[in-house]
This record gives C-alpha cells, sequence and structure tokens, in this order.
C-alpha cells in the first residue's frame, strides 16, 4: 500500500511527500539541499523560521521548518534570513537603563504597539510587551520574557516600526546578566579551581583514556552536582 | 476599593515619584492600584488623523485588558487624556470601532471610564472626608496649582472640571490644609513636547508661569503631569542651561503633597529627582512625627 501523501506548496510550486513529515524533511523528500535555513534541526537554532497559509484561511502562521509537521494544501516560505541592526557595544561600560537601550536602538520608540512580532513569533514570545518594557527600562522584564528566543528574526520581519527585537533582547538579557543578576559564586568557584589547575589531572586522564573508557565515562557523568 | 491601574511608561521611569507617592497616598486611603499585568505605552498623543486608525491600537488594547474591571485609573495627563479619547473614539464611532477591535482581536465596546486619582478623590471619597484622614496638615504652605492643557482640554471629552476655572486641585489643596495661591497662568501651556525640538520657546513658556506663580507668594506648585513637571522644574534648573524663570519654586505633584498629608513612608516621594529640591520648604512637614499607629 502506498504511503499517505499530502501536497504543499514551497514558494508557489506543489510538491507531493508522505504525511507525517517535517517541512524541512519535506523539504529534503521534494529534493531541495538546504545549506542555509537548516541548522540544529532540533528546534534550537532559530535558523529555519518559516512562515506559510493554509486553505481558507487568511492567517499567516509560522513554525520552525524542523519543528512543524507538514499539512495538505499549505503554501510556505523560509525566511532563515533577514537584514538586521546590530549595535556594537561594550556591555561592561554601559548601564542597565532605558537610555542605553534607546541611544543603542532608538527605534524602539517607533513601536505603535500592533502586536505584528507576537502573532508571528514561532516560540510564542509576548515580543511586543518586552518592547514595551525595554522603552520603560524595565530590563528584567525584558530579558525574563525573551528568555526562550531563538533569534529567528521573524518578529523583525514583520515590524512596521522596523525594529529589530531580538537584538534588542539580547541586549537587555547581557545588561541583566552584568549589571543586574547577582553574580554566580559557583561560577566564580569553578573558574578559580580551572585557573589553579584543578581540573589538570582529570583532563589528562581523559586524553589518555580509550574510546570505551571515554564512552563509560560520558555515561556514568553527572550532569548538575547537587553540592559542589 | 480596588481598581485597575496604568501608571504609564513616565511613571515606571523619569516619574518614579509621581507613581510611587500616588501608591503610597491611595493605599493609605484604602484604594489598591492594581497595576495592568501587561501593558504597552498608550502612544502619548492622541492621533487626530480621522483617517488612521493606527494610533487608536495601542490604547484600545489597553482599555481592552481592563474591560471586566470596567474601571481604569491613571495619572499622567498624556495617558489620560490619550486613553479618555480614545475610549470615546472606540465608543462612538462604529466604523473605527470595527476596524481597530478586529485588529488586534478583542471585543471592546468603549464601556471602560477613565479615572484619575483626583476624581476619586472627589467623586468616590470626598474631598471632605479626605480632610479628615489628613495626620499631617500643611497648614501655612502656600501653594499654586498647575493644570496644564490636558487635563482640562477638550472640556467636552474630558468632562474633568471647568477648562477655564477649573477648581479640583483649589479644593484638594484645600481639604489638606494648604493655602491655595492664585495666579493667572495656571491653564496655561507649560511648552509640553517642544522642550524636544525648540528648547527655548518651551522654557519661556514655562519660565513665565513659575515667574507668576512666585509673583503671587507660590512657595510651591503642584502639577499632575510629568511634562509639565519636567519643564517647569527644569527651567528653573541652571540658567547657564538655558533655564529662565527667575524664581525658585519647587514643583511636586499633587500626590507627594497628599502622602505627606496621609503620614506616608517619604522613601515614595523622590525628591532627590527634583532639579529644585522641595525638601528644606518642606521640612517642617518632612520631619513631623510620624503618626501612632490606628489601634
Amino acid at each position: 500500500m502506498a504511503a499517505e501523501t499530502v501536497q504543499f506548496y514551497l514558494m508557489g510550486k506543489p510538491h507531493a511527500v508522505p504525511k507525517g513529515l517535517t517541512i524541512q524533511k519535506a523539504m529534503e523528500y521534494a529534493g531541495f539541499r538546504q545549506l542555509r535555513g537548516c541548522g540544529c534541526r532540533g528546534g534550537f537554532c532559530g535558523a529555519c523560521g518559516t512562515v506559510y497559509r493554509t486553505a481558507g484561511d487568511y492567517k499567516l502562521k509560522v513554525g520552525l521548518a524542523c519543528q512543524t509537521v507538514v499539512e495538505d494544501q499549505m503554501y510556505l516560505a523560509l525566511i532563515p534570513f533577514f537584514p538586521a541592526v546590530k549595535a556594537n557595544y561594550s556591555i561592561e561600560d554601559l548601564p542597565p537603563t532605558a537610555e542605553t537601550i534607546i541611544s543603542l536602538y532608538p527605534e524602539v520608540l517607533r513601536c505603535v504597539g500592533c502586536n505584528s512580532c507576537r502573532k508571528v513569533c514561532p516560540q510564542e514570545i509576548e515580543v511586543m510587551r518586552y518592547i514595551a518594557a525595554a522603552q520603560r527600562g524595565d530590563i528584567a522584564r525584558v530579558a525574563n520574557l525573551s528568555f526562550d528566543c531563538l533569534m529567528c528574526g521573524l518578529c523583525a520581519s514583520r515590524c512596521p516600526a522596523e525594529i529589530v527585537q531580538y537584538n534588542v533582547a539580547i541586549l537587555a538579557r547581557r545588561l541583566y546578566s552584568r549589571h543586574i543578576a547577582k553574580p554566580a559564586v559557583h561560577l566564580a568557584a569553578r573558574v578559580e579551581e580551572i585557573e589553579r589547575g584543578g581540573c589538570d589531572a582529570d583532563l589528562a586522564s581523559m586524553m589518555a583514556a580509550t574510546d570505551a573508557d571515554l564512552k563509560r565515562m560520558y555515561a556514568a557523568r553527572v550532569i548538575e552536582p547537587e553540592e559542589l | 476599593m480596588r481598581v485597575p491601574y496604568f501608571p504609564g511608561c513616565t511613571l515606571h521611569s523619569k516619574a518614579a515619584g509621581f507613581d510611587a507617592s500616588a501608591r503610597a497616598a491611595a493605599l493609605a486611603l484604602d484604594i489598591h492600584l492594581d497595576e495592568l499585568p501587561y501593558w504597552t505605552c498608550c502612544g502619548a498623543t492622541f492621533s487626530m488623523a480621522a483617517d488612521s486608525a493606527m494610533g487608536l491600537v495601542a490604547p484600545t488594547r489597553i482599555l481592552a485588558s481592563a474591560k471586566d474591571a470596567g474601571k481604569l485609573l491613571t495619572l499622567c495627563s498624556f495617558c489620560y487624556n490619550t486613553l479618555k479619547r480614545t475610549n470615546k473614539v472606540i465608543a462612538t464611532d462604529a466604523e473605527r470601532r470595527r476596524k481597530v477591535t478586529t485588529f488586534i482581536e478583542e471585543d471592546y465596546q468603549g464601556t471602560v471610564k477613565i479615572v484619575h486619582l483626583l476624581e476619586i478623590l472627589r467623586d468616590d471619597l470626598g474631598f471632605d472626608a479626605l480632610a479628615r484622614k489628613v495626620v499631617t496638615p500643611l497648614k501655612g504652605l502656600k501653594v499654586a496649582p498647575y493644570y496644564g492643557c490636558l487635563l482640562l482640554r477638550p472640556a467636552d471629552e474630558m468632562g474633568f472640571d471647568d477648562p477655564e476655572r477649573p477648581t479640583i486641585l483649589e479644593k484638594f489643596l484645600a481639604s489638606l490644609g494648604c493655602e491655595v495661591v492664585e495666579f493667572p497662568h495656571r491653564t496655561e501651556c507649560c511648552g509640553s513636547f517642544v522642550v524636544v525640538g525648540a528648547p527655548d520657546t518651551a522654557r519661556e513658556c514655562s519660565g513665565r508661569i513659575v515667574d507668576a506663580a512666585a509673583v503671587a507668594g507660590a512657595e510651591v506648585m503642584v502639577v499632575s503631569c510629568p511634562l509639565c513637571q519636567y519643564n517647569l522644574d527644569r527651567a528653573q534648573h541652571d540658567p547657564a542651561n538655558g533655564g529662565r524663570a527667575k524664581a525658585k519654586v519647587p514643583v511636586l505633584y499633587f500626590s507627594q503633597l497628599l502622602a505627606i498629608a496621609l503620614g506616608c513612608e517619604p522613601s515614595c516621594l523622590h525628591f532627590e529627582s527634583h532639579a529644585v529640591d522641595p525638601r528644606p520648604r518642606l521640612s517642617a512637614w518632612l520631619e513631623a512625627p510620624a503618626p501612632a499607629p490606628a489601634a
């Protein structure tokens, strides 16, 4: 029995593929070799942002090509890249304030609150709300609301105010982690341990280990030990 | 009483003392200001272009988020003006209501009542009742009330007070025990956002207002707008920087005087951010012993 197929349209051209594939695999099945717009294939890197419509619905839908199952009569296009402005800065020198954000990205003040960014976010991040928080200098809130951002760029592609939201968000997360969040004591302890050569013996023994030993050590490793 | 509260961007940043003093004073009157969980900038100015709906989108979404409570309190004159006028469009203009509410995907009919804290004090609590709650009467403090533009005008839309002869701030100040100073410039424009593009022009407007209040004998002025406060305060800051007012009259938010009169913690006042420090003139009341806690 032949596998059930669905027909999807890539940039207007129909392709029939087996049901149940992700958009990314459906494209490969249809013969496309993806050099850009294809990264981790696991929903983390944000390289395969995709916009699509389905039959009989005016709504523009979005998903990551590696995570979204292809549907019958789906019209889609990948947007692997969208031109963005990116400010250069030294995070050490910047105070965590609204003025910092506005001086580096003055366009955040052009937000009219249309919410197009939120509607097009494959991660369902409250993009408009974090831009509102950025305008008033609530850095912690920007960092918190934007935490799951993959920087796929779809928000920037739809913004009528031409804001590059994800670059504003990563600035806020950097400001938060450098200037607002409490320093992580275990990080400082680990860096100190490494600097005084506390890991050298372990590293040397791993360098000398066989593949089988390495596999055994890997399987037995402790992730996030309870205490340091 | 619990009231949904829209602070607006300025009260979350430059005008933190307005926000904190209003929250503290309201709480002392058992009025809980419940900040909306999520909000954006209201747009700051009401868009008067009848053929554009863009400027209505953000304020309508804010209003719709308060529709279950049916009421939304705000303090900044720009926010108050923008929200109130937007609400009128949504309530009365079916075509623009349809356009905007389908765009934001909210069913909203313009049913929220936008209220100012001064209105709650006047209409819900009453100024007589407020006077009875004062623990630190501001006896002898000569205060010039300044309204500016946006609280009062356009009068038929704002419905706040008489645009030519308003009295709400005067009655409010009297209930705190202040001596109200009359002066002729209380409803003139401070220069508003002209200060960004033509600071000299704005400073001339605000300088004239401060001078007039000082000539009339004012020791402090009160406002209900962060931009009025900024303009009137900064106009006096430093003559070398273009400040033109001759007088040095501290410019306070009405809520700061209210908080002092109700015996709130001085940490809510944020006077350190004022260009003209109000503390020397207010020391008699700021150093008043804290009232004994109610039994």
